[in-house]
């Protein structure tokens, strides 16, 4: 009894994978009317994992927002076999990225460069910041001023005369009470 | 006091318009990446003003010479890039042949990661409007043009400088409004 619900689960298995097969096939199957463009990984392991490093930099110019390393369009698999082969020549990671910039222009590049289109991107938020510290600080220093006025822990600024009435007012012997002149 | 508080409004009204005038800049950003007619897949071409990228592809007719950067010497000229298996070329395709009729242009195909027999049927079907058709099997020409896909046009000056990239179906409008005038001027 046992055994043959275990064949039968086998069974089914294999049954299940059967029918999935087809669904696996379809992808290359619709690709059929263009070339299909094969990945070719490096034979170099050290090699074909820098590829892939490299490749995770580098957007897709058809699908926005997916890298080429993760892109299942024909036009990222012929890039991933371009930077493979730039790699092979023994280009470095930043010529690489020269050179496909040069033909695509910024876009591609996840890791925009710092140019004057980029300068809001790049400047914006930091500005923005250090104007809010600018406003925040203005805010905060006139509350105190207005609180150590209020408390009258500081004199405030007195006149020339203000000043002259003050010292005779404290000089003079016997004038009554600072408090009512 | 009333002289310090005099010193600092202009200062002042500038502080407090601020958050409106940043908010009118992030609404005008949103305006403009929202728009209805905005395409946010075109890409800016990284290659309009730059030399025509050098190349020598096989001809799809195997009776003309190969296709190269020399067929486009001293004259303005229409490249397209098409394949058979693309059906926005299809849709365009009457369009090249106004290009080269009326416009007389000499316009050059290139096929892009398609079959050769597939690109021949296909031009059987739908007419020749090219001068020549180069055949650009794995697509490392079009890469080197900055293509992202097909159908794209590009125009070249005389002096083989490229001076226009459409990254979509050419239509009537275009023609008129954008690749006439356009033409005009490069041939003076």
């Amino acid at each position: 009894m046992r055994r043959g619900f275990r064949v039968r689960t086998l069974g089914a298995l294999m049954l299940a994978a059967a029918l999935a097969l087809p669904a696996i096939a379809i992808p290359s199957a619709q690709a059929d009317p263009t070339i299909h463009t094969a990945d070719q990984p490096l034979a170099d392991p050290a090699q074909e994992a820098r590829a892939r490093a490299l490749m995770r930099e580098i957007r897709c110019v058809v699908c926005q927002s997916q890298s080429i390393d993760e892109s299942d369009a024909d036009i990222a698999a012929n890039f991933r076999n371009i930077v493979r082969e730039q790699i092979a020549a023994g280009r470095s990671d930043q010529e690489i990225l020269d050179y496909l910039t040069a033909r695509y222009g910024d876009f591609v590049l996840f890791d925009p460069p710092f140019r004057a289109t980029t300068l809001i991107l790049w400047v914006g938020p930091f500005a923005l910041l250090a104007l809010g510290l600018v406003v925040a600080m203005a805010i905060l220093r006139r509350q105190r001023n207005a609180k150590t006025a209020a408390g009258g822990l500081a004199p405030p600024d007195l006149s020339e005369r203000e000043r002259r009435r003050l010292q005779e007012l404290l000089t003079e012997p016997d004038s009554g009470a600072g408090k009512s002149a | 006091m009333p002289e310090e508080e005099a010193v600092s409004t202009p200062i002042r009204r500038l502080l407090y318009s601020l958050p409106i005038l940043l908010l009118a800049a992030f609404g005008w950003l949103a305006w403009r990446g929202l728009a209805p007619d905005r395409d946010p897949s075109a890409l800016p071409s990284a290659m309009v003003g730059k030399p025509v990228p050098d190349f020598t592809l096989p001809p799809l007719d195997a009776s003309n010479e190969a296709l190269s950067p020399k067929d486009f010497a001293g004259k303005v000229t229409v490249i397209n890039f098409f394949a058979s298996w693309c059906l926005p070329c299809k849709a365009e395709h009457p369009l090249l042949f106004q290009l080269q009729k009326d416009m007389n242009l000499p316009v050059y195909g290139i096929a892009f990661m398609d079959q050769p027999s597939d690109a021949t049927g296909y031009i059987k079907e739908n007419g020749d409007p090219y001068a020549k058709i180069g055949v650009d099997q794995n697509g490392r020409v079009a890469f080197n043009f900055g293509v992202q896909g097909v159908p794209e046009t590009f125009i070249l000056d005389r002096q083989g400088i490229i001076r226009y990239r459409l990254a979509e179906p050419l239509d009537p409008d275009r023609i008129t409004s954008e690749i006439a005038p356009l033409v005009k001027s490069l041939q003076q």
